[in-house]
C-alpha cells in the first residue's frame, strides 16, 4: 500500500471542491438570496440609467402640476400628471426619476460608508487581533467604551459644524458603523491565530507576513464580506435619519431618506410621495438582508 | 460578585469623561459661536458677553472651568433661551424622554424576547416565518414612515388615538410613539433571541436535560432561558442607544417636549451648552443602563463573576 | 422473563443538506435486567444514535422506525408525556463530555435533585440528603459544599462523577452510557469504571456502555455487540466476541489494538547524540482573582533528556503534565523560561530567528488534530508544499510539485488527491498529508504530539506502522508524544513519564514496562485496558485517590513524597536505579 519514491507520471489529478465552490452553491440555492441578488441588480441598474429612462430632469420644477398623481393613480385624486409615471412633488417635479436619482446618492452612501467603516474596522480588528495581549485589551476597552456611546448625536454635531458637506456625510456615517466590524474582525483573527494550522505553519518555516497574508486573511473574509452585506442597509437607514431631521443630503440633490421625509409631510395629501421611495427603499434593504443572510448560512450552515 | 461589580463601575468613569470631553471640542470646534445669527452687536457689548459666558478665554481653560461645573452639576446657562439653565431645560424635557424611552425599551425586551424564544421553539415552522418576516420589516422601515402611517391609520381614518401631544402623559397619547419608538428594537431582540435559542436548544446539556425527562417548559424556563438571555444582556446598552436615537424622531414626528427636541434644536441653533448638557444627560442614562447589564451579565453568567 | 429493553429493527435516517445519510441500519438488541451490555464501534458506526432514537432524543431532522419495548411496553412513538415519565428515571443516560453536558449556570446539586423533584416528587430537602449520600457514594469529598458549586468549577474527573449521580440517584433500571470516559485521563477513566462495576454489582442496575475502547468494554460487558456503519455485525457473549470472534470486522478490530505481548522495538545500536535538553523550565503567568494576582503555572518545570540519531523517545503523562508544551519548547514554538536545548551541538537559544527558521528544515511535528493543523482554505498539495516553498525559496514550481507527489506517495497518499482539500479526505487520509508535509523538508528528527489519539483504532494501528516505516527508511528520530501507552509501547526505545511538568520515570521500554519503579507509573500502567475479559476482571488495580492536583498548587509535586511536604518548595530528585533507568524520589 505504501509505495516507494519513485516518480511517478502525472495522472489525472481531481480537482477538490474548494470551501468558496461549497459555499457559493449553498448560496445558489437559497432562493430568497438569489432573488434578492437580482431585484438588487435592477434597482442599481435603475439608478445608474436614470437620466435617460426619463425625458425630465430631476431638478425640473413646474409649478402648474405640484403635488399631482399620477395618471393611473386609482384613488381619487386632487389633481393628476400624465407622463409622470410616480406622479410629482411638491414642486412639480417628476417623482420617477427623483426616486432614481435618490436611488443613485442612496446607494453611493451605503457603499461608500460602508467601504470607510470596513477599511477602519478591518485594520483596527486585525491589528488587535493580530498583536493580542495587552494591546488587544487596550484596543477592544475602546470599542467597548465607543460601543454604546450615541453615535449619532456626534455625526449630528459634525454635520452642523460642517455645514452638510456631503464627503463628510459618507466618513461620518462609516465611522458610525466601524465598530462592530472591527469586533468581528477581530473576534475572527483571535479563533484563527489559535487554530493548529498557524502553529504547524510556523514550524513549516513561513514568515509571519506569510502566516496573515496566506492563512489569517482568506479565513477572515468569509465572515467581513456577510457583516458588509448586513452593514449596507444600517448606513442607508442612517442617512435616511439624518435627512429627515434636515441634517443629511441638500437641496436639490435628494436621496431616498429626503423623499421618504417630504413625502411623510404630504401623507394625507399626496401618499404616492411617501409610497414610492418607501417602497424602493424598503424593497432595496429587504435585499440586502436577505444576500447578507444567505451568505452566512452559505459559509457556515448550522441548521442541519 | 463585587469586585465584579466594582471594575464595572471603574470602567464606567472614563466613557463619560470621554463624552464630555469630545462632546465640549467638536461643539468649540464649530465656526460661528451662538450669536452670529443674531443682529450684528458693538464690539463692546460682545466683548462683554463673550467675557461673561467665558468665551474670550483660551479653550483648554475654558474646557477646565466646564468640567468643574458639571461636577458640581451646573451645566450653565442655554445660550438661546436665556431666561433658563440648561438644568432647568433638561428637567422639564427629561420626564417625557424618560418614560418615552424605557417604555419601549421595556416593550422591545418583552414582546421580543416572547416571539423569539417562540420562533425557536417552533422552528421552520409558520409561527417561526410570520415572526421573522415581521421582523425584518421592523427592521428595514425608519421610523419616520412607520409613525406618519400608523398615525394616519390610527389616529385619522379610525380616529381611536390622538394624533399628538404629550397630554402630560396620558396613556392614549403614549401608546402611539412608544409602540413606533419600540418598533425596530422588538425586531432586533426577537432575531437575536431567536438565533441564540436556536443554539442553546443544540448543546449537550439540554440534551441531558432531555434525558432526564423534564417537561419542555421546565427546560426551557430553567435551563435554556438563562443562557439565550445572555446576548440579549450585551445588547441593551445599544438598544438603549438606539431607542434614544430614534426618540428624536418621535418626539419630533408626534411634537413631545422632550430633550430630544431640545438637542436637534440647540444643534441646529449652535446652543453649546445646551447640546453638552443633553449629550452628557443621554450619555450618563446609557452608561447606567450598561452598568446594570453588567451586573445582570454577571448574575446570569457565574462563568464571568469569578475572572 | 421479559427483557429489560428489546430493540428489533431499528433505523434512523437523516436528512441533511447533502442528501440522506442512514445512521442506523435495521440493529436488533435485548439487554436484561442487571446485565451490562457494551456497545462498540467506531465513528460513524451509529451506536450512539442507536440508543437516542430508543428514547427520543434524535435531532429534529431524524426519522426513526422499527420497534423499542421496555419492559415489554412499546415506546417509539410514544408520547412526550410517557417518554418523560420514562427517561431520567428508570433509564438514565450519561454522556461523553461532562464539561457540556451540565448545565452552565446551575448549581450541581440543582442538577442533581432535579430528577428526583421531577420524577419521584420527592421534596427538595429530602431530596437534598439523597444527593450528599450518593455524591459521597461516587466518592466526592466534601459533597455538601461541591453541591453548591457550578460545573466548571470542578474538574473533569468529578463532573464525570456528578453526571454518574445524577444519573443514580433516581434508582434507575438501566443507564446507558455513552463514551463516559473517552475524554478522560486514563486514571481517572479507572476510578470512574471502578464506580460503574459497583453500581453494577451493588445495586444491580443494568448498564448500556457505549465506546470504541475494546478495553473499556472488556472489563465490564457480560454481553457485547459490534457496530459498523449503523449495522450490527457481531453479538454474543464478552467471552465469545473476545476469543472467537466470528466476524471479519471484529477481528480487524481486535488485531488493531497494541498488545502488551509484542515486545518494544530493542535498544539496538543508536547514533550520537542529536539533540540535548537540559533542566527545561516552561512557565506562564497566569491571572486569577480579582486585582489580577499573576500565579506561575509551572507548565515545564525541569525535564533533562538526551536523544540519540534513530532513537524514539515515548513521552507519556496525563493532563497538565506538559507533554505538549515541552515538544512546542523544544521545537521553539513557545518561549522557554530556563534550561538549555541543544541541537548538534548548537545551543538554540543563541540562534537567531532566521538561524532557526533555517533550522526548521531539521525538525518538525505533526499535530494531534489532522483536520484542526490543515487550512481548510488550502487544498493539501499546497498544505504539503508550504514548508518546501518557505524553506527552500530557490525551487522551482516543477520540482516543488515532483516533491509533494513523491511526499505523498511515500505516506500512502493517492498524489493524484493533489487538489483535494482536507474536508474531502477522512482523518487518517489527513493524518497522512500532516505527515506528508512533515516529511518533504527531511527533517533528521519528528515530534508526533499526539499524532494519532484522535483517529480510529484501526486507523491509528495503520499511521504508527507508517511512522515506523518511514524512521527505518530515513533514520529519523522521533519523540512520540501521547497519554496512551500501549501505543507508545509499540514505537519507542525509551519511554519517559512525565508529571506536572517534571520526570518521574525514564527508562528503556523493556524495563519501564516490565519493572516500574515509580507509584505513579504503576498506577498509569495498571489503568491501561487490555482487550481481554478474564485479564481485566482478575486485575489487581492500582488506583490513585482523587483527581490530578492542579499544576498552579505548589504542593502538587510532592503527591508522592508526603514526608518532605514541610518543605514545599523541593522537587524530588531523579536517581539512577540502575543503568539507563531513572526514577524520582518516592515515598
Amino acid at each position: 500500500m505504501i509505495a516507494t519514491g519513485q516518480t511517478l507520471k502525472s495522472s489525472e489529478e481531481i480537482m477538490g471542491r474548494s470551501l468558496w465552490a461549497d459555499a457559493r452553491h449553498r448560496l445558489l440555492k437559497n432562493r430568497a438570496a438569489v432573488a434578492g441578488m437580482i431585484i438588487l441588480g435592477l434597482v442599481a441598474l435603475l439608478a445608474v440609467l436614470a437620466p435617460l429612462l426619463s425625458p425630465f430632469a430631476y431638478d425640473e420644477v413646474n409649478y402648474d402640476i405640484i403635488a399631482c398623481a399620477p395618471s393611473w393613480w386609482p384613488v381619487e385624486a386632487a389633481c393628476r400628471a400624465p407622463g409622470h409615471i410616480f406622479g410629482t412633488d411638491a414642486v412639480g417635479r417628476d417623482l420617477f426619476v427623483r426616486v432614481l436619482f435618490g436611488a443613485r446618492v442612496s446607494l453611493a452612501v451605503g457603499l461608500v460608508a460602508t467601504l470607510v467603516s470596513l477599511l477602519i474596522g478591518v485594520l483596527y480588528g486585525a491589528t488587535a487581533g493580530y498583536l493580542g495581549g495587552r494591546i488587544d485589551g487596550l484596543m477592544m476597552r475602546i470599542v467597548d467604551v465607543l460601543y454604546s456611546l450615541p453615535f449619532i448625536f456626534f455625526v449630528i454635531i459634525l454635520m452642523v459644524i460642517f455645514d452638510r458637506n456631503f464627503i463628510l456625510l459618507f466618513v461620518a456615517i462609516g465611522a458610525v458603523e466601524w465598530l462592530t466590524m472591527a469586533r468581528i474582525v477581530r473576534g475572527q483573527t483571535l479563533s484563527i491565530k489559535q487554530k493548529e494550522f498557524i502553529e504547524a505553519a510556523r514550524a513549516g518555516g513561513v514568515s509571519p507576513f506569510g502566516i496573515i497574508l496566506r492563512h489569517v486573511i482568506p479565513n477572515v473574509v468569509g465572515p467581513v464580506m456577510v457583516y458588509v452585506t448586513l452593514t449596507v442597509p444600517g448606513v442607508i437607514l442612517t442617512e435616511s435619519f439624518l435627512s429627515f431631521l434636515g441634517l443629511g443630503i441638500q437641496e436639490p440633490l435628494t436621496s431616498w431618506g429626503v423623499l421618504i421625509s417630504d413625502g411623510a409631510d404630504q401623507m394625507e395629501t399626496a401618499p404616492w410621495m411617501l409610497l414610492f421611495p418607501a417602497l424602493f427603499m424598503a424593497v432595496t434593504l429587504f435585499c440586502f438582508n436577505f444576500i447578507g443572510d444567505g451568505l452566512r448560512d452559505a459559509l457556515d450552515p448550522k441548521d442541519r | 460578585m463585587i469586585g465584579y461589580a466594582l471594575r464595572r463601575l471603574l470602567g464606567a468613569i472614563p466613557t463619560l469623561f470621554v463624552i464630555v470631553t469630545l462632546a465640549f471640542f467638536m461643539m468649540r470646534a464649530a465656526p460661528g459661536g451662538p450669536f452670529d445669527s443674531q443682529r450684528k452687536l458693538t464690539p463692546e457689548v460682545e466683548r462683554n458677553i463673550k467675557a461673561a459666558y467665558d468665551l474670550d478665554k483660551p479653550l483648554a481653560q475654558q474646557y477646565l472651568i466646564y468640567l468643574g461645573k458639571v461636577v458640581h452639576g451646573d451645566l450653565g446657562p442655554s445660550y438661546k433661551n436665556k431666561d433658563f439653565t440648561v438644568v432647568q431645560l433638561i428637567a422639564t424635557g427629561l420626564p417625557v424622554s424618560a418614560r418615552l424611552g424605557l417604555c419601549a425599551m421595556a416593550l422591545a425586551l418583552l414582546l421580543g424576547t416572547f416571539l423569539g424564544v417562540n420562533a425557536a421553539l417552533k422552528q421552520n415552522r409558520w409561527e417561526d416565518y410570520s415572526v421573522m418576516t415581521v421582523a425584518m420589516l421592523g427592521i428595514t422601515i425608519p421610523t419616520f414612515v412607520t409613525a406618519p402611517i400608523l398615525t394616519l391609520l390610527l389616529g385619522i381614518y379610525a380616529g381611536w388615538l390622538p394624533v399628538g401631544g404629550w397630554n402630560g402623559g396620558a396613556l392614549a397619547n403614549m401608546i402611539l410613539p412608544v409602540t413606533v419608538l419600540a418598533l425596530p428594537q422588538t425586531a432586533v431582540v426577537a432575531r437575536l433571541m431567536r438565533g441564540s435559542m436556536i443554539e442553546v436548544l443544540r448543546t449537550n446539556y439540554i440534551r441531558t436535560a432531555r434525558a432526564k425527562g423534564l417537561p419542555t417548559h421546565r427546560i426551557v424556563l430553567g435551563h435554556a432561558l438563562r443562557a439565550a438571555a445572555l446576548p440579549l444582556v450585551s445588547y441593551v446598552g445599544p438598544a438603549l442607544a438606539a431607542v434614544l436615537t430614534g426618540s428624536l424622531v418621535v418626539e419630533e414626528i408626534f411634537g413631545l417636549p422632550g430633550i430630544g427636541r431640545y438637542f436637534v434644536q440647540g444643534a441646529l441653533n449652535r446652543d453649546y451648552t445646551l447640546v453638552l448638557g443633553v449629550v452628557i444627560c443621554y450619555a450618563a442614562l446609557i452608561i447606567v443602563l450598561n452598568f446594570l447589564a453588567d451586573i445582570a451579565y454577571g448574575i446570569l453568567d457565574p462563568r464571568v463573576r469569578l475572572t | 422473563m421479559t427483557p429489560l429493553l428489546e430493540i428489533t429493527n431499528l433505523n434512523v435516517r437523516f436528512d441533511t443538506a447533502d442528501g440522506t445519510v442512514e445512521a442506523v441500519k435495521n440493529a436488533s438488541l435485548v439487554i436484561r435486567e442487571s446485565e451490562c451490555l457494551g456497545v462498540v464501534g467506531e465513528s460513524g458506526s451509529g451506536k450512539s444514535q442507536l440508543f437516542l432514537a430508543a428514547f427520543g432524543l434524535v435531532a429534529a431532522n431524524g426519522k426513526v422506525s422499527g420497534s423499542v419495548r421496555y419492559r415489554g411496553e412499546e415506546i417509539l412513538g410514544a408520547s412526550p408525556k410517557q417518554l418523560n415519565g420514562l427517561r431520567g428515571g428508570a433509564v438514565t443516560m450519561i454522556f461523553q463530555d461532562p464539561l457540556t453536558s451540565l448545565t452552565p449556570h446551575m448549581r450541581v446539586g440543582d442538577q442533581i435533585i432535579e430528577a428526583l423533584t421531577i420524577h419521584r416528587r420527592v421534596p427538595r430537602a429530602e431530596a437534598r440528603g439523597q444527593a450528599r449520600a450518593i455524591l459521597d457514594y461516587v466518592r466526592i469529598p466534601e459533597s455538601a459544599r461541591r453541591m453548591r458549586q457550578y460545573p466548571h468549577e470542578l474538574s473533569g474527573g468529578m463532573r464525570q462523577r456528578v453526571m454518574i449521580a445524577m444519573a443514580t440517584i433516581t434508582g434507575p433500571d438501566l443507564i446507558i452510557a455513552d463514551e463516559p470516559t473517552t475524554a478522560l485521563d486514563v486514571t481517572v477513566q479507572a476510578q470512574i469504571l471502578e464506580i460503574l462495576r459497583a453500581l453494577k454489582t451493588d445495586r444491580k442496575t443494568a448498564i448500556a456502555m457505549i465506546s470504541h475502547d475494546m478495553g473499556v468494554i472488556a472489563g465490564l460487558a457480560d454481553r457485547v455487540q459490534v457496530m459498523r456503519d449503523g449495522e450490527i455485525v457481531e453479538s454474543g457473549t464478552a467471552d465469545d466476541v473476545f476469543y472467537a470472534p466470528k466476524d471479519s470486522y471484529t477481528r480487524m478490530l481486535l488485531a488493531a489494538i497494541p498488545k502488551a505481548s509484542e515486545p518494544p522495538p530493542p535498544v539496538t545500536a543508536v547514533g550520537a547524540p542529536l539533540l540535548t535538553v537540559d533542566d527545561l523550565k516552561v512557565t506562564f503567568p497566569v491571572k486569577s482573582g480579582l486585582f489580577a494576582k499573576t500565579q506561575k503555572l509551572r507548565a515545564v518545570d525541569g525535564v533533562s533528556f538526551v536523544l540519540h540519531q534513530g532513537e524514539t523517545l515515548g513521552v507519556v503523562g496525563e493532563s497538565g503534565c506538559g507533554k505538549s508544551t515541552l515538544a512546542r519548547a523544544v521545537l521553539k514554538l513557545a518561549p522557554q523560561t530556563g534550561g538549555r536545548v541543544v541541537w548538534l551541538g548548537r545551543d538554540l537559544d543563541a540562534a537567531t530567528q532566521s538561524d532557526l527558521r533555517a533550522l526548521r528544515e531539521d525538525f518538525q511535528i505533526v499535530f494531534q488534530d489532522p483536520l484542526a493543523s490543515l487550512d481548510p482554505r488550502m487544498p493539501v498539495g499546497q498544505s504539503i508544499a508550504e514548508p518546501l516553498k518557505a524553506l527552500e525559496p530557490g525551487l522551482s514550481r516543477e520540482s516543488v510539485r515532483e516533491k509533494v507527489r513523491s511526499s505523498m506517495a511515500r505516506v500512502g497518499l493517492d498524489p493524484s488527491w493533489i487538489n483535494r482539500y482536507p474536508h474531502e479526505l477522512s482523518g487518517g487520509q489527513n493524518q497522512r498529508v500532516g505527515l506528508a508535509r512533515a516529511m518533504i523538508v527531511g527533517p533528521k528528527m519528528l515530534v508526533c504530539d499526539e499524532a494519532v489519539s484522535a483517529l480510529d483504532v484501526t486507523i491509528q494501528a495503520q499511521i504508527v506502522e507508517l511512522i515506523r516505516t518511514l524512521q527505518a527508511e530515513t533514520g529519523l528520530s522521533l519523540i512520540f508524544i501521547s497519554h496512551d501507552l500501549s501505543v507508545v509501547r509499540r514505537l519507542s526505545h525509551r519511554v519517559m513519564v512525565l508529571y506536572l511538568g517534571r520526570v518521574v520515570e525514564l527508562a528503556p521500554a523493556a524495563a519501564l514496562y516490565g519493572d516500574p519503579r515509580h507509584p505513579y507509573t504503576r498506577a498509569l500502567l495498571s489503568a491501561v485496558l487490555t482487550p481481554d475479559p478474564r485479564v481485566e476482571r482478575a486485575k489487581k488495580r492500582e488506583l490513585l485517590t482523587g483527581d490530578l492536583p492542579s499544576p498552579l498548587d505548589p504542593k502538587a509535586q510532592l503527591t508522592f513524597l508526603k514526608s518532605r511536604l514541610n518543605t514545599p518548595d523541593y522537587r524530588p530528585r531523579l536517581d539512577e536505579v540502575t543503568p539507563g533507568h531513572f526514577v524520582a524520589e518516592h515515598d
